[in-house]
């Protein structure tokens, strides 16, 4: 498969380590569909390619975004470069967060640190048939209160009154005037029946396995539990093997996997 | 209106499932209360007279660090309980301790607590597995803070 | 010369020395002939030019981390098993350019290397290398995406099977179910018979293309008693394994001994030199490198042979995921013997005791499922 080549619309730092690219297609204008949840893998010209979670909003046929932390070579690239550069975009792969399963239910959207990026994509879905689902709660953990992603928009989903937002960060200065602690903490008083409820959990492997017990401990069945997973990737399509956790190929049967589906892997070390 | 205190205690999560005669015994040392928002309910080397069991508004745990200011390293919700240092000698506060919202919370007596204890040895072993059982909770809070999951790779 | 022409289907008889007759017949059409020739030491697979190319009158001495090249008392042209290459060199080759990138004025434009491979005529595939083919056929034919260098090597590649006349130090195909014969998938099966000065091959015809190729070679029907002694043959292989595995509920045997201490065991063995991967006909895992020239103008992406036992294999932000080589073991182990089966349906291994034999240290895979069996503190489904 060869990437398609992508022009950057804009570079925006959204806090300390993380940027957001803004992109549309460099040959028909279509960025071609995607489920949230998905991903695609970013080429730099010379350099090389990365996964990345697709972050925008599905409905939005205009626009690519894709928000990372650059941390590797080819996310350091990335962030170098300009409005009007092109990059290489091969995708979308991978499966999607369970928006259809999750209508007529709760849902539960819990994010830590970049996690949020790829729930991002599913929140817009879900607030664009606000009816078809019950209540929709957001759980978010942060680092610091300047690390907090898509500040502006969040704020605004919290001033909604169909949206239940709350946001903790791992430690703060006096002027926070939030909850301090860690975000699988907020899943104990998060308002919502586990009986109908379907969770979506995207953060740091820890993150994820302690949220999980908090639902688990809330009364959730493992069925209704999706997490995202990240692992070593090149070709993205099944070939390469390097995503391989257990029997599953992150980048085809996931980044989102059911929970009971790896429940018995997901605490192993070294798996 | 008056609040009937025992009826209060029983509601909070922490004397769940507590024998009702237990909870007749400690009434004495309980009351009501109430704090402002922005209001300082404790300091760090106080003696810990008190502690509380939040029913509403939000505590934060804080430390004045030179150089760095104010950091809040805890918040504790309602449901949840602010101080056990009223257990365990010397018996003073290691944080200092704000309401950072409009908070009422049902305040005991530590001193008064102690005592009912040492009197009724069931009781204090009731106490101590339910405390137990928040420090570990809360342990279990700060190592994962610690590790500092959203921060640059090691 | 040939009184009749053999059908697909049919089983014929014809010369030792018309091995030459049919490298030619395949040249003459076309084919990139390539099997078994002695290099340094070994028996590898490579170009033929003629049967003079074959080792013949050779024998391989197979064992854990060993691998020795003997003379035979005969002049038997297949008379050994398999070396470290596997079919894989050429279906699946170790270094790929992907392709080439331009950077212009307004970015750059990205040109597919377009793959042109010769058309293949693999001559002495062993019946666990046909199964060796048929799982990689698996992963890169059959699944939500088609990998088109492995799709344009494979096409139209002629298959002469041969069917093992010994069995190695290191073989367990038996156990596996992927030989000694070869029962499918070739164009022709060869049995060799040296024995009472005769020197002949019996020769199963797979296909009509085979059928035909056969048609330039002198051949008669194979008469009951050459049928006979190839089939002596085989079962003689059967029987003299180097190896074997109990395959009985393998897969969940390994879901279910994730912690088990040989894990560690065989760690302390293993140097993670990767050889077994390089070697095993299966593994097929790859890595992409990104390279440009000094200007920065023109860039390439090279796909090439990767091993899950590289630190760097499961590298994600801040570390690998396997950074012990514990837990890069038993990947490779759990990955060939159990999770493969509920990725592509079928074991990963054919029995062909490569990764034995190329072991440094001389692991062995048979071994290692036999101690896991032993004890196993997760439980082992009785066998």
């Amino acid at each position: 498969m060869i990437p398609r080549p992508f022009r950057i619309q804009s570079v925006r730092k959204e806090t300390a380590d993380t940027f957001t690219l803004d992109l549309k297609s460099a040959d028909d204008g279509r960025p071609g569909a995607f489920a949230p949840g998905q991903f695609n893998m970013l080429y730099v010209f010379g350099v090389g390619e990365v996964p990345i979670s697709i972050s925008s909003d599905p409905r939005d046929g205009s626009t690519l975004k894709h928000t990372t932390r650059a941390v590797g070579t080819v996310t350091k690239a990335l962030e170098r470069l300009k409005k009007g550069d092109t990059v290489g975009i091969r995708g979308p792969f991978g499966s999607s967060w369970p928006v259809e399963e999750a209508r007529g239910r709760d849902c539960v959207i819990v994010a830590g640190g970049i996690g949020l990026a790829p729930l991002r994509s599913a929140l817009y879905f879900l607030l664009a048939s606000r009816e078809s689902y019950q209540k929709i709660v957001l759980l978010y953990g942060a680092r610091t209160p300047e690390d907090i992603l898509y500040r502006p928009e969040l704020e605004r989903w919290r001033s909604q009154f169909d949206l239940d937002v709350r946001v903790t960060v791992d430690r703060a200065g006096h002027e926070w005037r939030g909850p301090v602690g860690v975000v699988p903490a907020l899943v104990r008083r998060a308002g919502f029946d586990p009986a109908n409820a379907t969770a979506m959990v995207c953060g740091p492997e820890v993150m994820l396995r302690f949220t999980v017990r908090e639902l688990e401990n809330r009364g959730m069945d493992h069925r209704h539990i999706y997490i995202s997973m990240e692992r070593n990737m090149k070709c993205a399509i099944g070939f390469c093997g390097h995503c391989q956790f257990g029997p599953t190929f992150v980048c085809k049967d996931g980044p989102v996997f059911g929970y009971d589906r790896i429940a018995p892997i997901l605490g192993k070390a070294e798996v | 209106m008056i609040e009937n205190l025992e009826r209060i205690i029983a509601e909070h999560s922490f004397f769940h499932g507590m024998d009702e005669r237990h909870i007749r015994f400690i009434v004495g040392c309980a009351k009501n209360v109430r704090f402002e928002e922005g209001q300082m309910i404790f300091r760090e080397g106080d003696p810990a007279v008190h502690f509380y069991f939040l029913r509403e508004g939000m505590v934060s745990l804080e430390l004045m660090v030179p150089n760095r200011g104010r950091a809040i390293l805890q918040t504790v919700a309602p449901g949840e309980v602010v101080g056990w240092s009223w257990l365990v000698a010397p018996y003073r506060w290691h944080f200092d301790g704000r309401a950072l919202l409009a908070t009422r919370a049902l305040a005991f007596d530590g001193k008064c607590l102690l005592a009912k204890c040492e009197e009724d040895h069931d009781l204090g072993y009731e106490i101590l597995k339910r405390f137990t059982s928040v420090v570990s909770e809360r342990l279990e809070v700060t190592r994962l803070q610690l590790l500092d999951l959203y921060g640059s790779a090691a | 010369m040939t009184a009749y022409r053999a059908q697909s289907g049919e089983t014929v008889l014809i010369e030792a020395q018309q091995l030459d007759t049919l490298i030619q017949t395949l040249t003459r059409r076309g084919y990139e002939v390539v099997g078994p020739t002695i290099c340094e030491g070994a028996i590898v697979y490579d170009r033929l030019g003629s049967a003079k190319d074959l080792p013949a009158g050779w024998t391989d001495e197979q064992d854990g981390g060993t691998y020795r090249l003997k003379r035979r008392a005969d002049n038997a042209l297949f008379g050994y098993v398999v070396g470290p290459h596997s079919w894989k060199k050429y279906l699946h080759p170790p270094a790929v350019r992907l392709w080439r990138a331009e950077r212009g004025a307004n970015g750059f434009s990205i040109v597919a290397e377009k793959q042109e491979p010769p058309k293949y005529a693999f001559l002495g595939v062993r019946a666990c290398e046909l199964h060796g083919i048929r799982i990689q056929d698996k992963v890169f034919l059959e699944g939500a995406h088609t990998d088109p260098t492995y799709s344009s090597h494979r096409a139209n590649v002629f298959l002469v099977a041969l069917n093992c006349g010994q069995a190695g130090g290191t073989c367990f195909c038996a156990s596996m179910n992927t030989g000694p014969k070869a029962e499918s998938g070739y164009d022709l099966a060869l049995t060799e018979i040296v024995e009472q000065g005769r020197h002949r091959f019996v020769v199963e015809i797979g296909t009509e293309r085979g059928a035909e190729i056969l048609a330039e070679i002198p051949h008669e029907p194979a008469g009951e008693s050459d049928r006979e002694t190839a089939k002596r043959i085989v079962a003689e292989t059967a029987g003299h394994m180097g190896r074997t595995m109990d395959t009985a509920g393998i897969k969940e045997l390994l879901y279910s001994n994730y912690d088990h201490p040989r894990w560690e065991q065989v760690a302390q063995r293993c140097l993670t030199c990767a050889n077994c991967t390089m070697v095993c006909p299966t593994c097929f895992c790859s890595t992409v490198e990104d390279v440009t020239d000094l200007t920065g103008e023109h860039a390439e992406r090279w796909r090439k042979w990767d091993s899950c036992f590289t630190m760097d294999f499961s590298y994600i932000h801040g570390g690998s995921v396997r950074a012990t080589a514990k837990s890069r073991y038993r990947q490779w182990m759990t990955h060939k013997l159990g999770t493969w089966i509920d990725q592509f349906g079928s074991s990963g291994c054919v029995g062909c005791g490569r990764c034995i034999t190329w072991c440094p240290v001389g692991i062995d895979i048979t071994e290692e499922v036999r101690a896991i069996r032993k004890s196993a503190p997760g439980g082992s489904p009785e066998s």
